[in-house]
């Protein structure tokens, strides 16, 4: 790309020079009073320009045609680098709900366990205090001390499941690195089909410069101002620091106490 | 107290409808969106609305302006638990009518806080 310009900078370059000449060249003839020759000159002129379309347009093509198989979208559909992508960012969607699902799967199942433990160790304690305060009757203390031995048992099976099921959720975690890798490919895809459509751009740019043709922009209709009427969902907002943007909950909370709640 | 959870995403439903649990709602039931949850606030004699905003379908703003418009539903109290944080949003959703307004991601305590304080003004 960057050499395509180059020979382009030096052949716009060459064309000016070529131009200046023959202009040149033909004020010398109108001033000497030879219209024929300096018609003739103009005739040159007219050839500089046309070849110099010709030679814009031939650039173009050939800088077109490498544009377009760098962006890598020449197959576009099965197996280009955009439908991989997709595919790609699939796979992330796939990859964060099995996690997620797994997570509160295993939060699901510790948690009657960390309850039960709880639970009897509540019972227990107090019974204990009862005990100290010798307050308990013989065959309370039998069932008492069955109880403490039961728990004890229950409570090293039980904290061992809890463990287990700890060191999973850190586990499924693993989501993070392989997604991570994934976003990180695609953002830069995007950065990359982004800059190759800027130069894409300026490349018609220098065209149109070259040869004098000028679009005829449709104009921009401004923005209306919002009546709040047709407000849309947009998903989370990345730059929290926008003031039209809430930071925090309680800026939330704030906003809507203003508003009389 | 029967409460619906709208979400388009299930690991949120089933978060929401987990901490729900955990403040001692077990009633709940889930829809995936606004198409889908409000011929069930028709037919059902739901207490509460939890919904999401950005969704497929029928988005929860627009859930709740129905939900407003209809006779039988306007006076349901409604939680919204969204993504969406931009002063602009959060005005129109109180000008369409939430009870309540709370932004992912959140924790059980603002969750909490938010629906006590719903059904305080809803009750007193």
């Amino acid at each position: 790309m960057a050499g395509i310009n180059k020979d382009r900078e030096s052949d716009i370059v060459s064309v000016g020079a070529e131009i200046r000449d023959l202009a040149q060249s033909m004020l010398r003839e109108v001033e000497r009073g030879e219209y024929g020759k300096a018609v003739a000159l103009v005739n040159d002129l007219n050839q500089v320009r046309d070849r110099t379309l010709y030679q814009e347009i031939g650039h173009l093509t050939r800088a077109l045609h490498e544009s377009i198989k760098n962006l890598n979208v020449d197959t576009v559909g099965a197996a280009s680098e955009i439908d991989s992508t997709t595919d790609k960012l699939e796979y992330v969607l796939e990859m964060t709900d099995k996690s997620a699902n797994r997570t509160m799967d295993l939060a699901d199942a510790g948690m009657p366990l960390a309850s039960d433990i709880h639970d009897r160790a509540l019972h227990l304690s107090s019974q204990w205090q009862r005990f100290l305060n010798k307050e308990l009757k013989p065959d309370e203390f039998r069932a008492l001390s069955k109880d403490i031995n039961l728990f004890l048992a229950d409570s090293a099976e039980q904290s061992e499941t809890l463990k287990g099921q700890l060191s999973d959720i850190v586990l499924a975690q693993d989501f993070q690195d392989l997604t991570g890798q994934v976003i990180h490919k695609v953002a830069a895809l995007v950065r990359d089909v982004e800059g190759r459509l800027v130069q894409l751009v300026a490349m018609a740019g220098k065209v149109d410069s070259l040869t004098g043709i000028t679009h005829a922009y449709p104009e921009v209709e401004p923005e209306k101002p919002d009546d709040g009427a047709n407000i849309a969902a947009e998903g989370p907002q990345i730059d929290k620091s926008s003031n039209d943007v809430v930071a925090s909950q309680d800026d939330v909370d704030d906003l809507l106490s203003s508003l009389g709640f | 107290m029967k409460i619906l959870v709208v979400d388009d995403f299930s690991t949120m439903r089933r978060i929401v409808k987990n901490l729900l649990r955990d403040l001692g709602f077990t009633n709940t039931q889930e829809a995936d969106d606004g198409l889908t949850a409000l011929p069930m606030l028709q037919n059902g004699d739901f207490d509460f609305l939890v919904t999401d905003w950005n969704m497929p379908g029928m988005t929860g703003l627009d859930l709740l302006k129905k939900v407003r418009a209809d006779d039988r539903l306007k006076t349901l109290p409604v939680l919204m638990v969204t993504a969406e944080a931009k002063r602009d949003q959060i005005v129109a959703a109180a000008q369409a009518g939430v009870n309540g307004y709370v932004v992912k991601p959140f924790t059980a305590a603002v969750l909490k806080e938010k629906i006590d304080k719903i059904f305080e003004r809803v009750e007193g």
